[in-house]
């Protein structure tokens, strides 16, 4: 498979990304500048977490308006996989490739710690290497990572489980005191209604291998794998 | 013209920084400061005589880029 990782001005976690692909599974990746108007036909694309453009005005706010963002947007359009981790997160849901939009964490705390998040729908290009309901530890990373959206907006997600994982114990009971940001219904990540957009605020790059001590964020990028019918 | 913009988290929408800057007045003393909101001032310069071209030019670049309208409302004059 041939991964496409984004680059922005102030990406940080572009080349956790690529080892994970590349070293980690043996994928061919492509790091693609955000002035490039193509993706030079890579099978998947990774929005990947970092301050994009300082977080200027709001994170996200002006990394959509990248030349890149155009062909990301048909890309998703055409069915393409996308893939969007914290501000990779934060940046599809300014380009409305997903619903909602992200507040300041209710703490106002940077947090950064392993956090828990249960897996509620494991049908997806994302997460089947999971099993339902499987809890995995994976940390975060952010400021801004208090999703919201409308009531409306909310109640469709869940009908359509689009709702993919969820802040939780380690137990994973989904509980007011296991949601770090006072995130809308413990939302960690969501997906858009066709199934090929995933945005998640914890960073499975960071977790992704032995020598990390947890793997556990290494069954997002299997899935994505094996999704694609890729054998690793 | 001066576009005087503001841009605030809409009503209902909860505004962390105004909850910890409320608890702040209220421990100095400030026992009837309530529902303290925080919000974003921006000036800009529009190369534009005309009022109501200058009008929809910064309406554009509120709703495009300045607010993100899930969350935050603005509000602007044009000096």
């Amino acid at each position: 498979m041939n991964v496409g990782v984004i680059v922005f001005p102030g990406s940080n976690c572009d080349h956790d990304c690529r080892h994970v692909f590349q070293t980690v599974l043996g994928q061919s990746v492509q790091m693609i500048w955000h002035k490039e108007t193509s993706l030079k036909g890579v099978d998947a694309v990774v929005l990947p977490g970092g301050f994009s453009y300082g977080d200027y005005l709001r994170t996200g706010a002006i990394a959509r308006f990248s030349p890149v963002m155009g062909a990301v947007k048909a890309f998703a359009k055409d069915g393409g996989a996308v893939i969007g981790i914290c501000n990779g997160f934060q940046i599809l849901l300014e380009a409305g490739l997903l619903p909602g939009a992200m507040l300041r964490n209710k703490s106002l705390h940077f947090i950064c710690k392993d956090v828990h998040v249960k897996v509620e729908n494991a049908a997806t290009a994302f997460t089947e290497a999971c099993e339902s309901g499987q809890v995995l530890k994976i940390p975060v990373a952010h400021a801004d990572g208090n999703y919201y959206t409308d009531p409306v907006t909310l109640a469709a997600m869940q009908a359509n489980a689009q709702i993919v994982l969820r802040y939780c114990t380690p137990e994973g009971k989904v509980t007011p005191e296991a949601n770090p940001n006072g995130s809308l219904d413990n939302i960690a990540g969501i997906i858009n209604p066709e199934g090929n957009v995933l945005g998640m605020m914890p960073h499975p790059e960071r977790c992704a291998e032995d020598v990390l001590g947890n793997k556990d964020g290494k069954l997002i990028f299997l899935s994505l794998l094996k999704a694609m019918k890729v054998k690793v | 013209m001066k576009a005087k913009i503001h841009v605030t988290l809409k009503q209902g929408i909860l505004d962390p920084q105004g909850k910890a800057i409320e608890h702040a007045l209220d421990s100095l003393g400030f026992k009837n400061a309530a529902n303290v909101r925080v919000g974003k001032y921006m000036e800009v310069d529009v190369q534009e005589t005309d009022k109501a071209k200058a009008d929809a030019q910064v309406k554009q670049m509120c709703e495009k880029l300045l607010a993100n309208t899930i969350i935050e409302e603005y509000r602007y004059e044009l000096v």
